[in-house]
């Protein structure tokens, strides 16, 4: 956000019936995207809320990108990449398997709930995985509800500093 | 000029100080007149929270002495020191002896430099430039300006070489980072040892000097003498200070004493108990809390023996110390308490709010002596006996020392893994809190009556009372204004001279 | 001039500088001092016109002051009460430069680890659950309280820590915990000869352009991490990387600038002076590097691996919390 220019405040979401959530789902190109591909061409179900962002190797997805998908309004991240030992650039992969666990215990620290984010691997033929993987992403963060990061900032100053309530003096 | 009083509810008038200077952190002041133009009430608020107690549960205990030195950036040593010695409490380690030197000869260091620069650049303004002159020019900089070249340079240099020491140290002048659960980062070689014996030996000769400019300042100028002696600077507490095994002095280490008014022992206490022995209150119309003595009970914000209320300043560890650990030190002492109060032994107190600005230069000289002493050791340069690895599980630990401002714990409480679950800190100033919105009420009331002009001067005489207390920083330079012209080079990253510009 | 007393001696062509601190500690108004002997150059070509920490300016003279009458504001501490915002807008507004001074003001600092907690629980442990505390009242301070002669104001703290770009514009930063005496002596003549560069929030001065690890003289050896060590559990090898040694040092996600001062004290860095990185969220850096140098080839050895880390997010977002892109604990 650049500084000190006037913000609006971001809409409300997760009021109305009709909250579906918001799922950002990092997919390597060689296995992931293909395995996502598949169970579109196998004509698999699967929800709607998944959006998904190519990358070339799961060890290229700074963990930046996902503090930031969840920092603009995500519900939930998805990362997928080859299974171990299946990498097309060798060992990209093993970065993200040293990396996810870390990630998800700092989420877990600003109190994004483990639901909400998932690593897993799925390889170019595991069509269903995928789906099946969306589903159950999907539904978690159904149960969880609305993250609604943008407002919840807002509301405590970042970016404006206006009209704060300060809470001291809250019963 | 006269500082114009604004309007409050009733026939009641209002004057604000806000923010009171010359100080490390915020505070403000708010005196309430009442029809007559007397003070009816005045109040110290402290408008700043930022939880550290919170914030620090789930740290590594290992990283306080890191974490910590951050509440305050003017005396870093001293929680750095504090939390050192709670983090060996809760591994249950006992130091090696060269790690205990090393840690107490840095302290002493520190103590010189922290003493000389709240000296110079916060006490000074008021007694050199007068307690009415010019604000834009009652600093450091008009007193370096007034008292000259000379003494300029000699407080340049004790700040200059006591930031080199804290880099000896710990890597850096400001917040040093070598305080370890255990010793120690890193030990001393015979080479910085010969160094820190120079930087010693100087701060020794600067403390006698500034022993000197407060004679020839302070104590031969009847006004000032006047004013520390009868002025509205007194009033009677408790006193709380560290004092090793023959209850003297020491700013490291030891158990903390407590004397009533007239001297008489009230408790000893080792740092673990400490829980038992002070007890915080909190009022609604300022964030920082009001510590007492618990065996006394808090009474309100009153003085004597009858009330809780206790000072932890210099003049407070000279008050509980039955005498110095250092020669020159115990002469300064003695002569301190004869003018004082007429007795050169130390056991009638002194209560003089003013004149805790001599007790902190007696410090001075006696943790410049200490420091010479320590950094003598044989065992100072043993390159292992920096620091032990712990081996107990950790638990929970105290760690005090004296900070330059006051008794200063650290109380930490971890689970098996060294992560803290609980911190509690009391620190430097807020034991004095009490004592500083009394010395801030009866200033007022002895400085503004019935119809007389409110200056900014009478102003400057109520933070006075306050700033005795508290210390800041001082500046360091070793040239003076008119000597040397400015060259300014604008360098990019690389360094290189990008363009030249000289003023006359 | 004459404002509330305080007689300003003006000469023509002297730059008026002023200095302020919010929720910070006063490390930065004595690292202002660290420029050592050039501070009196300094007051040759600058006035003081506000500086609490060290001059009796009040904040109803600089109210007095004319806008933009202050040439370079030096704000440290972040943004943590209305007081400190009230601050931050009035010093905008006196000032034509206004300068983020210090990892607070930039990143939040560490005061802003207060992020992780919320405001109950910090108010619960300070005034509720100390083992000092007696209160049986229950109080808590209050932004207003009547006194019998009339109403005490205390400022209202708010939810979280903000940097003081999150309140008002920001010319320039210069990050450290404190900034280094030296690279704060090269940001000031740049001003005095008027040679800065164009403003900018993101605009970092007083730093170099690389990470610490650059300016570290300890030696890499390419090795790979078998095991996390806590710095209290295992003396370091001299000269050698503490990372590689298994020690959390955060050297490879800081800008470099303070001349690797903690590790050549045999002390990891701690990343005070803020992100390396072209994203302003130092712990995600912090997190990619880590994932690059860990010696596992399965899974699960990986995170037994990195389970050893305590603290990630204290330790990673140690200075900067207040820059992450989640900025605090929901």
């Amino acid at each position: 956000m650049s500084q000190g220019e006037s913000v609006q405040p971001p809409a409300e979401t997760g009021t109305s019936q009709a909250w579906e959530p918001r799922i950002i789902a990092f997919l390597c190109y060689w296995c992931s995207y293909t395995g996502a591909d598949n169970a579109g061409t196998a004509r698999l179900k699967y929800p709607a809320n998944v959006d998904i962002i190519r990358v070339m190797c799961s060890g290229r997805i700074d963990p930046d990108l996902i503090m930031t998908a969840f920092a603009r309004g995500a519900d939930g991240v998805m990362v997928c990449g080859c299974h171990i030992g299946d990498c097309h650039y060798i060992a990209g992969n093993h970065k993200t398997m040293a990396r996810m666990p870390l990630v998800s215990r700092v989420l877990q620290d600003f109190g994004i709930e483990p639901e909400r984010f998932v690593h897993e691997w799925v390889s170019a033929a595991e069509g269903d995985k995928f789906a099946k993987l969306v589903r159950q992403v999907t539904e978690q963060v159904c149960q969880v509800g609305p993250l609604d990061w943008p407002r919840r900032m807002y509301e405590r100053g970042v970016g404006h500093g206006q009209d704060l309530q300060p809470w001291g003096d809250r019963a | 000029m006269t500082i114009p009083a604004t309007t409050s509810a009733g026939p009641t008038r209002r004057i604000s100080i806000d923010p009171i200077t010359r100080l490390e952190g915020h505070g403000k002041i708010d005196i309430f007149l009442d029809a007559d133009g007397e003070v009816a009430d005045c109040f110290f608020q402290v408008p700043e929270l930022r939880g550290f107690e919170k914030f620090c549960e789930g740290r590594p205990v290992e990283e306080m002495p890191r974490i910590t030195p951050r509440i305050c950036g003017v005396c870093p040593e001293a929680h750095l020191m504090a939390s050192a010695k709670a983090c060996d409490a809760v591994y249950k380690i006992s130091l090696p002896l060269t790690a205990r030197l090393i840690r107490e000869l840095q302290y002493d260091i520190f103590y010189v430099t922290d003493h000389a620069t709240h000296f110079y650049a916060l006490a000074a303004p008021d007694f050199v430039m007068g307690p009415s002159s010019n604000p834009a020019e009652r600093n450091l900089i008009g007193v370096i300006r007034k008292l000259g070249v000379g003494v300029g340079q000699q407080v340049i240099q004790a700040r200059k070489w006591g930031h080199e020491a804290a880099a000896i140290f710990g890597g850096r002048p400001v917040n040093p980072e070598n305080a370890i659960p255990g010793g120690v980062s890193k030990p001393i070689t015979a080479s910085e040892r010969d160094r820190l014996e120079e930087i010693a030996r100087y701060l020794l000769e600067f403390s006698k000097f500034t022993l000197k400019v407060l004679h020839d300042l302070v104590l031969a100028n009847a006004e000032y003498v006047d004013l520390i002696l009868h002025g509205p600077y007194y009033h009677e507490t408790y006193s709380m200070g560290l004092v090793d095994d023959k209850n003297r002095t020491n700013f490291y280490d030891g158990k903390v004493r407590v004397v009533d008014p007239e001297g008489h022992e009230l408790c000893k206490y080792a740092p673990r108990d400490y829980a038992k022995y002070i007890a915080e209150r909190v009022e609604p119309w300022s964030y920082l809390k009001f510590p007492y003595l618990t065996q006394v009970g808090w009474k309100g914000f009153v003085d004597g023996k009858q009330s809780g209320v206790y000072r932890a300043t210099p003049q407070a560890r000279l008050n509980v110390a039955d005498a110095m650990s250092t020669p020159l030190a115990q002469e300064a002492y003695e002569e301190y308490f004869e003018t004082l109060t007429g007795d050169r032994s130390g056991h009638r107190m002194v209560h003089h709010t003013l004149a805790i600005h001599w007790a902190r230069v007696v410090e001075m000289v006696n943790a410049a002596e200490r420091a010479l002493e320590l950094v003598r050791h044989p065992e100072l340069t043993h390159p292992e006996n920096y620091r032990v690895i712990p081996h107990d599980t950790p638990t929970e630990g105290v760690g005090i020392v004296e900070a330059p401002r006051g008794t200063l714990v650290h109380h930490y409480v971890t689970d098996e893994n060294g992560i803290i679950r609980k911190a509690n800190l009391v620190v430097g100033t807020t034991n004095n809190h009490a004592a500083i919105c009394m010395s801030i009420k009866k200033a007022a009331q002895g400085l503004i009556r019935k119809g007389s002009d409110i200056t900014e001067g009478v102003l400057n005489m109520i933070e006075m009372s306050f700033r005795a207390y508290d210390p800041c920083f001082g500046c360091a330079t070793h040239s003076l204004p008119g000597q040397m012209p400015m060259v300014v080079r604008v360098r990019d990253c690389g360094g290189t001279v990008l363009s030249t510009t000289t003023r006359a | 001039m004459t404002t509330n007393g305080a007689e300003i001696d003006r000469q023509p062509g002297k730059l008026r500088v002023g200095m302020h601190w919010a929720s910070s500690c006063g490390g930065c108004d004595i690292s202002l001092l660290e420029i050592g002997e050039h501070l009196l150059e300094l007051i040759e070509v600058a006035d003081i016109v506000f500086w609490p920490c060290a001059a009796d300016f009040k904040y109803r003279t600089v109210a007095d002051y004319p806008d933009g009458y202050i040439d370079v504001c030096l704000f440290n501490g972040g943004i943590r009460s209305s007081e400190h915002e009230r601050l931050a807008r009035l010093l905008r507004r006196k000032s034509r430069t206004l300068v983020a001074y210090g990892a607070c003001a930039m990143d939040g600092g560490i005061p802003a680890l207060a992020n992780l907690k919320s405001p109950r629980e910090i108010y619960d442990a300070v005034y509720h659950s100390n083992p000092t505390l007696h209160n049986p009242g229950h109080v808590e301070p209050k932004t207003q309280w009547a006194t019998p002669l009339g109403e005490l104001d205390l400022p209202g703290m708010y939810p979280q820590v903000l940097r003081l770009g999150d309140i008002v514009d920001v010319d320039y930063q210069i990050p450290g915990c404190p900034p280094v005496g030296a690279q704060v002596w090269k940001v000031l003549q740049a001003v005095v000869a008027g040679e800065v560069p164009a403003r900018n929030s993101a605009v970092r001065v007083g730093c170099d352009n690389r990470s610490v690890c650059d300016e570290c003289p300890r030696e890499k050896r390419k090795t790979r991490i078998k095991a996390f060590k806590r710095p209290h559990m295992a003396v370091p090898e001299p000269n050698w990387c503490l990372l590689e040694q298994g020690f959390v040092c955060l050297g490879a996600s800081t800008r470099s600038g303070c001349g690797a001062q903690c590790p050549k004290a045999e002390m990891t860095c701690r990343g005070c002076y803020g992100s390396a990185g072209l994203s302003s969220d130092q712990g995600t850096a912090m997190l990619s590097a880590l994932g690059s140098v860990i010696d596992a080839v399965t899974e699960d050895r990986a995170r037994e691996v990195v389970d050893e880390i305590v603290d990630p997010t204290g330790t990673f977002y140690r200075f900067s919390l207040a820059s992450s892109a989640l900025k605090a604990r929901r």
